[in-house]
This record gives structure tokens, sequence and C-alpha cells, in this order.
């Protein structure tokens, strides 16, 4: 059985984000990255399915500069097999539809069984690039999973929807799935798993070798919301701090 | 300029989300056009043609039909946006409809301007102003964006039918779960959020809403990792609480988080970030390390 899983590396969401020089990007540089977070819980559901099926071969593929491969190591120290880096440095230029073109572009002839992807990416948020790539290969794709059952050949999934409420959905592989935060608890890679991940196969494309569409969307402006809201910003001691909200508690007859 | 808007139906019942996607059209300006899989004895009140194909052939949500049916109404019509909520229907439904039209999508609109569409990034701490290429384009709107718009009119209602493969089998739903504890009745909710760090900080949080006389909440990432009680999950997936005392400890504020809790009275955020969105909602942010500044305001209340 052949998986693919899709990740992003995006930037922590509590970093002091700049705009960027040019205007339509974060400044990238100066931050702390991570794997998206949705993504965590594909890597975990690839390597979940490997430990349950056994004769499993698990890709890893990011998109960007070459420091995604950071996040591509710690998914191979989760259990993933191989990692799958294309390499692109005009990264922030590219839209879903062109993503999903260069992953589609890459996984074409490789008979995939099943192929995980992230709901959204935390910093873009499109919740694109894992339903386009699904229907470039025209496979079947269910999105928003918060449980995944294989047998057999087949795939028994819930999807959340709104409300808590959540449809069961059956499909037959291959299939792409998106997941949802909380499928499962993603693992920490032990030091052994690290040590090992080491000596996996990171193999790298250029984006220009597989690109072949031109953009559908692009950004034209990044900028700082105006803050409506306004909240009363406390800093300092904590002390001074409790008084000062015990004092607003009680003007308010909260206390 | 016309837009297609898609509303939709689970279970017999019409989401009341069409009507914030009348808004925005209106918003706009557009000339309206409407499509829904739904049921004629329960139609949307808006002003406009609405494609109906009966629900009661089609069942409940299955995306390959859906599709199809789109695509025919959008030849019909030939709409400038095709227009869905941002919900689990319009997430999972837009991009197979832009993939099919080879259009782009913009995901998650919140705003106009400019002749961009407005879309949050980064947990709402920036907004990216995007445009698409010349042409058609398919659109989700986030919920609360656009003020809801009730139109005192009836669709002209026209039939349309396709035949499509299903990929997907539609077994059923699973209800949400009983919920063991009513947020909604608590006038003093105490939320802990991932800034709480681990488990073990749970209490420290609860030791607080005792202190106050309140109820425990969560958010989400607390719930999944079970911290925390899903009955206490504030937000779109948990419950939506309006008390007049919410407490936010170590929460970001993420849009579904904010939805769940943004019309408390009176709101408390405890971040050391202060940039964090929850500002945008709360009334006073102590910028601190929840776990220094909690305890010490458990104790002075005491
Ligand atoms: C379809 C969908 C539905 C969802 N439904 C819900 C829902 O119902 N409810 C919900 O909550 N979320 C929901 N989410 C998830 C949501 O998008 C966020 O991921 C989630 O709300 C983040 O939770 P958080 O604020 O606790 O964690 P984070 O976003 O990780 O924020 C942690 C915060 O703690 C602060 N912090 C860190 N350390 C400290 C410290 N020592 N002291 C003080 N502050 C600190 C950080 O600055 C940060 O602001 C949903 C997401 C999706 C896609
Ligand atoms: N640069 C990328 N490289 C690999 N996978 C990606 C990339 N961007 C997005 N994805 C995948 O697509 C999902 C949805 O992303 P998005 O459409 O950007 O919200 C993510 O959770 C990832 O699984």
């Amino acid at each position: 059985m052949k998986v693919l899983v899709c990740i992003k590396q995006v930037p922590d969401m509590e970093s002091k984000f700049k705009v960027a020089s040019n205007n339509v990007w974060y400044e990238d540089t100066d931050l702390a990255y991570r794997m998206n977070e949705y993504d965590e819980y594909a890597v975990e559901q690839a390597v979940r399915l490997k430990e349950q099926v056994g004769d499993c071969d698990v890709t890893v593929l990011s998109i960007g500069p070459e420091r995604v491969k950071e996040a591509i190591k710690k998914a191979l120290a989760m259990g993933c097999d191989r990692g799958v880096h294309i390499n692109d440095n005009d990264y922030y230029s590219k839209d879903p539809y062109q993503k999903a073109q260069m992953i589609a572009e890459f996984a074409k002839d490789k008979s995939f069984d099943i192929i995980f992807t992230g709901l959204q990416s935390q910093d873009t948020g499109s919740a694109q690039v894992g339903v386009l790539l699904g229907e470039l290969l025209e496979l079947p794709v269910v999105t928003t999973i918060v449980s995944f059952e294989y047998n057999n050949g087949e795939v028994t999934v819930k999807r959340e929807l709104e409300g808590g409420k959540k449809s069961i959905i059956k499909v037959k592989v291959p299939a792409v799935f998106t997941c949802q935060l909380g499928l499962n608890e993603p693992r920490y890679p032990t030091l052994p798993n690290i040590m090992k991940a080491k000596k996996k196969e990171i193999l790298t494309f250029e984006a220009s070798e597989l690109l072949k569409v031109e953009n559908l969307v692009t950004t034209a402006k990044m900028a700082f919301p105006e803050k409506k809201g306004g909240a009363q910003i406390l800093e300092g001691d904590v002390a001074e701090l409790v008084d000062k909200v015990v004092k607003i508690l009680k003007e308010k007859s909260l206390v | 300029m016309k837009v297609l808007l898609v509303a939709e139906y689970r279970e017999k019942a019409l989401l009341e989300t069409i009507y914030e996607l009348n808004g925005f059209a209106n918003s706009l300006n557009a000339e309206k056009v409407f499509f829904a899989v739904g049921y004629e004895s329960n139609l949307p009140k808006v002003a406009g043609k609405l494609y109906l194909a009966d629900a009661e052939k089609y069942g409940e949500y299955n995306p390959g039909v859906h599709k199809e049916l789109i695509k025919q109404v959008v030849e019909k019509e030939n709409p400038d946006y095709i227009v869905f909520s941002h919900s689990s229907y319009g997430w999972d439904l837009a991009p197979r409809v832009a993939a099919a039209l080879k259009v782009g999508q913009l995901t998650e609109v919140v705003a106009i301007e400019d002749n961009t569409f407005v879309v949050p990034s980064c947990n709402a701490k920036l907004r990216r102003f995007v445009r698409h290429t010349p042409g058609k384009a398919v659109l989700t709107i986030q919920a609360g964006a656009f003020a809801p718009v009730v139109d005192s009119a009836s669709p002209e209602v026209e039939k349309i039918e396709a035949s499509a493969q299903a990929k997907l089998e539609f077994v059923g739903y699973e209800e949400a779960e009983a919920k063991s504890v009513d947020l909604t009745k608590a006038e003093i909710i105490v939320t802990a959020g991932r800034g709480i760090g681990k488990p073990d900080n749970v209490p420290v949080i609860e030791e607080l809403a005792k202190a106050l006389g309140g109820e425990l909440g969560a958010s989400r990432p607390v719930v999944d990792a079970g911290w925390v009680d899903h009955s206490r999950q504030v937000g779109t997936t948990g419950q939506t609480v309006s008390p007049k005392l919410y407490v936010a400890c170590g929460v970001s504020g993420a849009i579904q988080h904010l939805a769940g809790m943004k019309k408390s009275d009176y709101i408390i955020a405890i971040n050391t970030d202060k940039d964090a969105p929850i500002a945008e909602v709360a009334d006073v942010l102590v910028v601190a390390d929840v776990m220094q500044f909690v305890p010490a305001l458990t104790s002075k209340l005491k």
C-alpha cells in the first residue's frame, strides 16, 4: 500500500508578524516555524495506517524553501518512510491551484492508495489544496475528517459538520482525505526515531520542473487589521495587575 | 454583476446562512440567482430565481452530484461569482466547483476593499487582499462577516436535474453528544486555552472559576488533547455562551472560538501575546503568564 501525506511549514502563530517589504507577504525571517497543525494529524493518521496494515510505504511531501525540510524531517521522525521536497523560494506567490497541480504532477503516476492533507493551512487558510489535488487526480475526496477506519480497501470516516454533528461516509481507495483537529493524538518523535529519520531519503524537485499552470489568485496586499476592538491593555507587575483586575471586577459588580 | 448564491439544506431544514450570502450580494448591488438541493415546501425568503434540485431524490449532501448541478446553473446563468458560506458544506464543495470551472477561489472573505477581497491570515493577525484572474471566481464567505438580509419575497423556482456517479457513500449522521454541562446558563465562565501549557494546570483555572462562582470552559485544543471534557468546549463546534463575565486564559481568539463567546457582557483575557486576536473582542487584555497571574488572582479573591 502507498500513502502520501502533504504538509506545509508555517510560522508559529504566536509570532510577532511584520509585513514584508514587497507588501504582499509577512516578513519570513526571524520567525519560528513549525508543521501546520492540521498536517500533524494527517501525518499521524498515515503512520497509524502503516502500523495497522504493515505493508505500507508513506511518502511525506512539502513545497517551500530549504527550511521546510525541517518539517519533513519531523514527519520522518514520526514514522513516514521517505520525504519529497519541492523546492520553491517563490512559494508565497503560488496559489492553491498551482500547489495542488505541482503535487498532482508528482503523484500522478505513483498510484498512491491514500492521500492525506490538512483541512487548511494556518497562515493562508485557503482549505483548497487537498480538494483540488483530489479533483486533479480524479479521486474521491472527503474533507474535515475526525475519525478514520481502514478495512480491506474501504475507508469509513466521520466528517465534522456544525454543532457537533457528524456525517459518516464510506469510500473505496484510492481516495484523498483532509484532516481536522482532534482526528487523533499526534505523537512526539522519540530520540531514537529522530536519529533513524536522519538516514531516510529526501528527494528534491525544483518547483519549475513540476509547475505547469498559471496562478488564478494573487495577493495584492498584506496588512494588519484595523484595531476595532480596543481592549484596555494592562501590563506590568503581576501583583499590580491582580489589584487592577480585582478593582475592575468590583466596579462591574462581578465579585 | 451577477452572483450565484448557494443555499444549504440539512435533514430537510434550510440553513439560515443563505441570508448572510443574500446580505453579501446586496452589499455588492449584484443581480442574484440562487441554487439549492432542497425542498419546495421550505424555500428561502429571497428575491430572485432559485434553481432547485429535489432533495427527496438526491438525498443528503453528495459532493459529486451538487457539483454537476451547479455546473449546469453556471452554464445557464453565467454568473461572475459563485458564492458559498465558509461552512463544512462550503469549504468542501467550493474548491470542487472551482476545479470544475477552472477558476480561482477566494476563501473566507470578510470584506471587499479597493476592488480586492479581504481574507484573514495567520489566525486573523493579518489580512490578505486577494484578486482573481479576470472572469469568474468562487467565493466562500466567513460566517458573521455580512449581516443577514431576509427579502420580503419568494424566489421564482426552476427545477433542475443531474446525473452523476456518486464516489462517496453517505451512511448516516451521528448526532452531537448530549451535553452534560450547560454552559449557556453559567453567568461566569473561566476558560482554559492551550496557553495553560499542560493538563496539570487545568485545576489552577478551575480554582479561579470556583473563586468567581463560575464554570470552567475550554478551547478546542484543550478538549482535543483530552485535558477537559468536550461538554465544556466553547466555540462553533462547542457551545455558544454569553455570560456576564468571560475570562479567557491562554486563548488566542481564533474565529471559531470567538463565535462561541463574543456576545459575553464582559471579557477579560490573559495572554502573554499583546497582539493575540482575542483583544478584538476583550474588554481587558492582561499581558501576563497565565500560570503566574491566575493563581495570584484566585488567592486575592479568596
Ligand atoms: C471547523 C473548525 C471548528 C473549530 N471549532 C472550535 C471551537 O468550537 N472552539 C475552539 O476553541 N476552537 C475551535 N477551532 C480551533 C480554532 O481554530 C483554534 O485552533 C483554537 O481555538 C485555538 O485554541 P487556543 O486559543 O486555546 O490555542 P492557541 O491558538 O494555540 O493559543 C494559545 C494562546 O495562549 C497564549 N499563551 C501561550 N503561553 C501562555 C502563557 N504562559 N500565559 C498566557 N498566555 C499564553 C498564546 O499567546 C496564544 O495566544 C475550530 C477550528 C475549525 C477549523
Ligand atoms: N506548501 C505546501 N506543501 C505541501 N502541502 C501543502 C502546502 N500548502 C498546503 N498544503 C496541504 O494542503 C492543505 C490545505 O492547505 P491550504 O489550501 O493552503 O489551506 C494543508 O493542510 C497541507 O496538507
